[in-house]
């Protein structure tokens, strides 16, 4: 391939990824509003659209035509940086998790992501580790003490959660020998999924992606009845629809984290066995990675209506005495069954 | 004072608290599928039990004629002075009768005191919630408004007759 196609197939490859995590943000916030309703025994959004489908886009237009208050106090040019800050690592994450196995189009090799590198899983943490920055600079240059106190929060949440989430990656690391999100999915094949293999570290990095993502019952930057929403109180207008928009990119990004490195990725466990065409397979397979991603946006939604948020201590508590040790014992776990196997 | 029991002695099922974060999920996710309780209201609107204390009213008999005698009762015993009642004479049998009857709705507060002082089940509380106007005039209800037809009562005078 000459760098002209390279170029435009990339960019093809952006716009698709792109569109697709704005509509499903979009939808996400949606369907959080719509479950939460249910959880509550009520109908959710049902009047812009058939059934309110049409709602976020409502959303959108309202928040575009709001004011934008930027307070005296506050710092202006950090003020206006955080939400940008959020917006860009939540959506150039998106950039190294494979979507599918490499298709034939046109007599092109096109690998389903975006930038197949070989160091994507350090990418992803690079990235994650900076939307603390976001959070951090919306709390301290609003001037406000809620704001204040919501980022100082988000700064010891995600230390404290980095950790066991880094142990338990490692954990699969492990396993795959490569930091390459492809060959991390392709040594889950058949049903070698991570989750079945390490549980443990499918729990402690499952627990630590809330944390990371600030959902309920890790949300303590946002605790709405302490902090009146923490970093945000202060934004407004579309600044704020981007925290908002970042927060359900993030979980999106989670998501689809777990699925590369834990349930297999794309991967359908004997599919080849089926004798199906080839490009049947790769669209059920494409097919499975988000119908993966979209039960465990449920599940993030699911939980957020369940469980109680953590007091500020027992998140602390639960990070350094719970869940680091048990990314430990995952560690050894691994290394073990590979001492055994190999 | 009674010594305050707490419950400390958790089982190690409830102490590992996955178990019982599944119990959680299960009861939300069944909450999920039960039917929902919301009212879509402009559609389908809420058709409150005869307790209710809706709007006041002046009671219409069928030949027309509003019950109330201007006795002055209901303005009098109003908390808070939402009622105005000019009383005038007639050739009927009662001889008295309103001339002029206002109900400020912006004072009202749905008290029902005039409706259990009045003497002559003349004026009640109706079932009419949805009260909302664009100006103060508006919010002044006069006899245009508040005579009501005796059928469409019955069911709160009969409320009233039980437990009055």
């Amino acid at each position: 391939m000459s760098l002209i196609e390279i170029l435009i197939i990339t960019l093809i490859k952006i716009l698709i990824i792109l569109t697709l995590t704005l509509l499903t943000v979009s939808y996400l916030v949606y369907f959080e509003r719509k479950i939460s309703a249910w959880a509550q025994n009520r109908l959710g959004p049902n009047r812009v659209g058939w059934e309110g489908i049409l709602q976020p886009f409502a959303d959108v237009f309202k928040l575009l035509l709001k004011e934008d208050i930027v307070p005296n106090k506050a710092n202006k040019v950090i003020h206006s940086l955080a939400p940008m800050v959020a917006l860009f690592v939540a959506f150039t994450t998106y950039a190294v998790i494979p979507i599918g196995p490499n298709v034939q189009i046109f007599g092109y090799d096109i690998s389903l992501v975006v930038a197949d590198i070989n160091i994507g899983i350090l990418y992803v943490l690079a990235l994650t580790s900076l939307g603390v920055y976001a959070i951090t600079f919306a709390g301290w240059s609003s001037g406000s003490k809620y704001s204040l106190l919501g980022g100082i929060r988000s700064s010891a949440q995600m230390i404290s959660y980095e950790i066991s989430m880094g142990f338990s990656i490692a954990g699969v690391l492990l396993l795959s020998e490569s930091l390459r999100p492809i060959a991390i999915v392709e040594s889950q094949a058949g049903w070698m999924w991570n989750a079945v293999v390490q549980p443990i570290g499918f729990i402690t990095f499952f627990v630590s992606a809330f944390a990371e993502t600030n959902r309920l019952p890790f949300d303590l930057p946002e605790a709405e009845p302490e902090l009146v929403g923490g970093f945000h109180t202060e934004y407004s207008s579309m600044k704020f629809a981007g925290f908002f928009l970042a927060e359900y990119a993030n979980m999106i990004i989670a998501s689809a984290l777990i699925t590369t490195l834990y349930l297999g990725g794309w991967q359908i466990p004997y599919i080849e066995k089926l004798g199906l065409a080839d490009w049947l397979v790769t669209v059920f397979q494409v097919g499975s990675f988000f119908i993966k991603v979209g039960m465990l946006l449920f599940f993030f939604i699911w939980i957020r209506w369940s469980i109680p948020r953590f007091r500020y201590d027992q998140l602390m508590n639960i990070g350094w005495k719970v869940m680091f040790p048990l990314s430990l014992i995952n560690l050894v776990w691994v290394a073990v069954l590979i001492m055994i196997f190999n | 004072m009674a010594e305050k029991k707490r419950l400390k002695d958790l089982s190690i099922w409830q102490k590992i608290y996955i178990p019982e974060i599944f119990k959680g999920l299960a009861l939300t996710f069944k909450n999920m599928l039960k039917p929902k309780f919301t009212m879509e209201y402009p559609e389908e609107k809420f058709i409150p039990p005869a307790s209710y204390r809706g709007r006041p009213v002046l009671v219409q008999e069928e030949n027309g004629e509003e019950r109330c005698v201007a006795c002055g009762l209901c303005s009098r015993v109003c908390p808070a002075l939402a009622i105005e009642v000019q009383a005038a004479e007639t050739e009927r049998e009662k001889e008295r009768y309103p001339e002029r009857f206002e109900i400020n709705m912006i004072r009202c507060i749905f008290c029902g005191f005039c409706e259990e002082v009045c003497p002559e089940e003349a004026i009640v509380m109706s079932k009419d919630y949805e009260l909302a106007f664009t100006n103060r005039q508006e919010a002044i209800y006069g006899k245009d408004k508040l005579l009501v037809p005796v059928s469409q009562l019955q069911d709160r005078i009969e409320f009233l007759r039980n437990y009055k």
